[in-house]
């Protein structure tokens, strides 16, 4: 008979660092978990407070934004409304997982197996996160954006200071690069290019070419259009990266403070993509992990009791018709997902069979998990791994909506015709590209007005929220130094639907 | 692996975030505070505030789609009847609509509510008051005096000797004059002894011996502790700042004072406590209220209990006086003092009210508010009483005599702020040199 880990509510260190390797030897040797080195900080509710005001980040620049965000959360939390997040866990190296002292042992150990096994394997595998964050440099940058943006305060004052940050902030959800660049120019390729090119036209030089009457001028000017928007490489999406090197009359600090914000903004990118599979990864870890440490005998029936009640509550799903309803879950639906691959995986179905031919019954439940955690973001998971029988499970369905039509009309259920098209439609509403309105800078002429021309293009006839857009506008204008125009045009049919007045800069940022 | 305790770090790491935020909202949270002052009793005004502040300024703007028109596609969990093709009635509000793609943070955030603590509140509160002449003037001759080290001299008591800085002397010194060390000394004396029991070598025993006095004598004439070592802590007397305020509260309690004049006077005296607790880390505060006769009360009673007889101020002024050479020197008190009254005022009083005030009290006081509270509905602007006529009598530009008529309740704000500003507090420095 092997001895409990621990018994009762209490949790001390010792007992967290015998929870801890227990809890690493099943993550690694059951589920063949490879994680960034731990490091676990036990924190008090007050600090979970401060902590989560700063975007969940131990280091960050200080702005007024978050501690409206602290006097929100403080409030609510005072009257009860809200109960902290036991954990926070942080994608760096070492993995940074933050629990509350006032967590039972139950509930430290939960923590351990859902956040520093569980976030910690997802952040260092899947793809986009390697692909777009540097686990090992975060801190130390955002440690330098902190004390550069500090120095910013205290030379240029405030204000200053606030403006740029606030107008970046307004930027942000469009100051990301979707997909990877081009290599950007060299300095040195580019002076050997020109000056190839004057040679050839040294050495081709004839007198007679200055005698050919010039091309109608309306060629020349689309002409001209077309290489403006080459060298500014328009149409660009990264507003705040367009900003940052294009402005004409930003400041070097103001351009390293939107840098700095568009870096942050690129960090917490794929986060955003991965909601579903990032939760369900981890609930799936803890759910295995605990489970195990009570079949061993490591931890008594009250623990898994209290472990299960809290599991329960993350992964609920109530039905659409619910009051509580308040969209899907991304726990609940990545976790049932995650459930589902594993059973493919060992005991498949028929349909099954039909449906995912290169998993079912491959008996390799956690190789298939692992190599789907690496490879793939919400989108694309609920894409490729949604199967039939989980959609009959959740009973999901379909509802188009037209603001334009009297009702709304049920298009697909969870039945043979329905499969398809509630997974394409399901993954679709993850897929972040969908979920933003996609705002481009098409055009500005920087050698006349300056006036920077943006496109919205509008995808299902949804517009922006006005008021929004017109107070963005404006943080546009402020940054940009000139005027800005904002067009909604129709993406199928180039239509213009709605196009904003000019904001023009209201204060002098230079 | 790493467990690192983190509770005992500093929390309030977001606390410049949220001077941050206060200074943003400031104009807002002003508005908020000031009319949350109006509404709530005296009493409980220095508490923390909940305040609501309106959003704008504080929203965050963001590119973001309408929640309202254009095409969805929603997938929801918990279908229960539908088949494909089934029409579902648009709800009406939006509840209980599946998948409302609407974003909630963006929404129903018109008024934003937070809690502001105590100092908080009254920092904005009191924004940009000040106190008019801060500086007792009177400081100079004043007998209070606090110890403050200065350094180290060379006389002193014993109590106040600094041993390190003289055994450091004394260490030099034995250093710098070679004075022989205990060791040495007491292993030539045994090397002494050995030669002597032994009895070889007489030679070197007859030299020891010579080396041996010549020590002793030399740690005879280099002294362990020399006079000269010694240091004593120096200490200076330097003249405390007087940061102990008094603050006055004399009110007429005569019939002729309703409830709402007094409530507007409690007002106003509430107002110039906390004001005086913010610049003084101490304040007392006196009640005398006086009718024919005056007498120094508690709170309450100054407050709630009513009086019969006619209306002698001078009684006040005479009672306030006692009170001060009793208990609060001038030298060592600020003295505040706020007079409420209907004006009224025995005739034949006037005079001597007048010459009390002029040549007692107002020399003691850093600043006396005279506030002629009136009857909410009643005209009297056109009128002058006869106590408003007599304290007229005595002031003088940039002197400390304060007087202001205050009818409703919410003048009483902008009466004070008025009495405290900073421009006015600029200019009474201006003119008094």
């Amino acid at each position: 008979m092997t001895e409990l880990l621990f018994a009762g509510a209490d949790w001390d260190f010792d007992r967290l660092w015998r929870t801890y390797d227990a809890v690493d030897l099943i993550a690694r040797k059951e589920l063949g978990l490879d994680i960034y080195p731990n490091q676990i900080e036990v924190i008090t509710a007050e600090q979970m407070l401060d902590a989560y005001s700063s975007i969940g980040m131990p280091l960050m620049y200080k702005h007024w934004s978050f501690g409206k965000r602290f006097a929100q959360d403080e409030t609510l939390y005072r009257k009860g409304m809200r109960g902290l997040a036991y954990e926070i866990v942080i994608n760096s190296s070492p993995c940074i997982s933050y629990i509350m002292e006032e967590n039972s042992m139950a509930m430290q150990t939960l923590v351990l197996a859902h956040a520093a096994f569980g976030h910690n394997h997802f952040f260092k595998n899947n793809s986009l996160f390697r692909q777009w964050t540097d686990a090992r440099g975060i801190l130390d940058y955002l440690d330098f954006a902190k004390t550069y943006i500090a120095q910013c305060e205290e030379r240029h004052g405030h204000q200053a200071v606030e403006r740029v940050l606030d107008a970046a902030h307004a930027l942000m959800s469009h100051g990301v690069h979707r997909y990877p660049r081009n290599r950007g120019y060299d300095l040195r390729e580019e002076q050997r290019r020109e000056k190839e090119r004057q040679a050839w036209h040294e050495q081709t030089y004839n007198d007679l070419w200055r005698t050919v009457p010039k091309a109608a001028s309306t060629v020349h000017g689309s002409k001209e259009l077309a290489e403006r928007k080459r060298k500014l490489r328009l149409p660009e999406e990264n507003i705040l990266y367009f900003l940052e090197k294009n402005a004409p009359k930003l400041q070097p600090w103001q351009r390293e403070i939107l840098r700095i914000v568009r870096n942050v903004a690129q960090y917490f990118y794929p986060q955003k993509q991965t909601k579903v599979m990032n939760e369900g990864c981890a609930t799936c870890v803890h759910y295995h992990i605990v489970n195990r440490l009570h079949e061993q005998g490591l931890m008594n029936d009250g623990a898994l009791m209290e472990i299960l009640h809290s599991h329960t509550n993350v992964v609920f799903q109530p039905d659409f018709d619910d009051p509580r309803f308040g969209g899907i879950n991304p726990y609940a639906l990545g976790f049932a997902m995650m459930q589902d691959i594993k059973r493919i995986a060992t005991e498949p179905t028929e349909e099954d069979r039909v449906w995912f031919p290169e998993i079912a019954g491959n008996g390799d439940p956690w190789g298939t998990l692992r190599e789907a955690w690496a490879n793939y973001r919400d989108e694309s998971f609920v894409l490729q791994y949604l199967s039939p029988a989980l959609i009959r499970k959740m009973k999901l369905f379909e509802v188009h909506n037209d603001a334009e039509a009297p009702h709304m009309v049920v298009t697909a259920i969870h039945n043979e015709r329905g499969y398809r098209e509630v997974r394409k439609m399901l993954a679709k509403s993850y897929d972040v590209s969908q979920l933003e309105p996609d705002i481009q800078i098409v055009d500005v002429d920087l050698a006349g007005d300056r006036r920077l021309i943006l496109h919205h293009h509008v995808a299902n006839d949804i517009l922006l929220d006005e008021n929004d857009a017109v107070l963005v506008l404006r943080h546009i204008a402020n940054l940009w130094g000139y005027e800005v125009r904002l067009i909604e045009v129709d993406a199928e049919t180039d239509m213009t639907l709605r196009e904003y007045e000019d904001a023009v800069p209201t204060v002098n940022m230079g | 692996m790493n467990i690192i305790d983190r509770r005992l770090n500093p929390k309030g790491k977001s606390l410049a975030n949220r001077q941050r935020f206060l200074r943003r909202a400031r104009q807002q949270i002003l508005k908020a505070v000031r009319e949350a002052s109006g509404e709530r009793s005296v009493t409980d005004i220095a508490n923390g505030e909940r305040i609501s502040i309106p959003m704008d300024g504080l929203r965050e703007p963001t590119f973001r789609r309408s929640p309202q028109g254009g095409v969805r596609n929603h997938v929801v969990p918990g279908n229960k009847e539908y088949v494909e093709g089934d029409l579902i009635p648009r709800p009406s509000s939006g509840q209980g609509e599946g998948g409302s793609q609407g974003s909630p943070s963006g929404e129903g955030e018109d008024d934003f509510r937070f809690l502001l603590s105590k100092d908080e509140f009254l920092d904005i509160f009191l924004d940009d008051l000040e106190l008019p002449d801060l500086i007792k003037k009177k400081i100079r001759q004043s007998d209070s005096y606090t110890l403050t080290r200065a350094g180290f001299s060379v006389t002193g008591s014993p109590a106040n000797l600094n041993l390190v800085r003289t055994m450091r002397n004394s260490l030099t010194r034995r250093i710098a004059l070679n004075r022989p060390k205990p060791h040495e000394l007491a292993q030539l004396e045994e090397e002494i002894a050995r030669l002597e029991e032994s009895g070889a070598d007489p030679e070197r025993l007859s030299e020891l011996r010579v080396e041996f006095e010549r020590l002793i004598a030399r740690s005879k004439r280099v002294p362990y502790i020399d006079p000269l070592d010694v240091r004593y802590n120096r200490f200076e007397h330097v003249p405390k700042p007087v940061t102990q305020a008094v603050m006055f509260c004399l009110m007429d309690v005569s019939g002729s004072m309703t409830e709402h004049m007094k409530d507007l006077a409690k007002r106003f005296f509430m107002l110039l406590y906390l004001f005086l607790t913010r610049r003084y880390q101490h304040v007392d505060i006196v009640f005398i209220r006086h009718t024919h006769e005056a007498k120094e009360v508690d709170e309450d009673t100054f407050f709630y209990s009513t009086e019969t007889g006619g209306t002698v101020v001078s009684t006040a002024l005479t009672e306030m006086k006692k009170v001060i050479n009793e208990r609060y020197p001038p030298g060592d008190w600020n003295i505040y003092a706020a007079q409420a009254s209907d004006g009224d005022n025995t005739s034949s009083d006037n005079a001597h009210a007048a010459a009390l005030l002029e040549n007692t009290i107002l020399p003691a006081c850093q600043y006396f508010a005279y506030i002629e509270v009136g009857a909410e509905y009643k005209d009297w602007l056109g009128r002058e009483t006869d106590l408003w006529r007599t304290y007229k009598s005595v002031t003088k530009p940039g002197g400390n005599l304060a007087m202001r008529k205050v009818r409703v309740r919410s003048q009483i704000f902008s009466v004070f702020r008025d009495l405290f500003s900073k421009e006015r507090a600029g200019a009474t420095a201006g003119t008094s040199p």
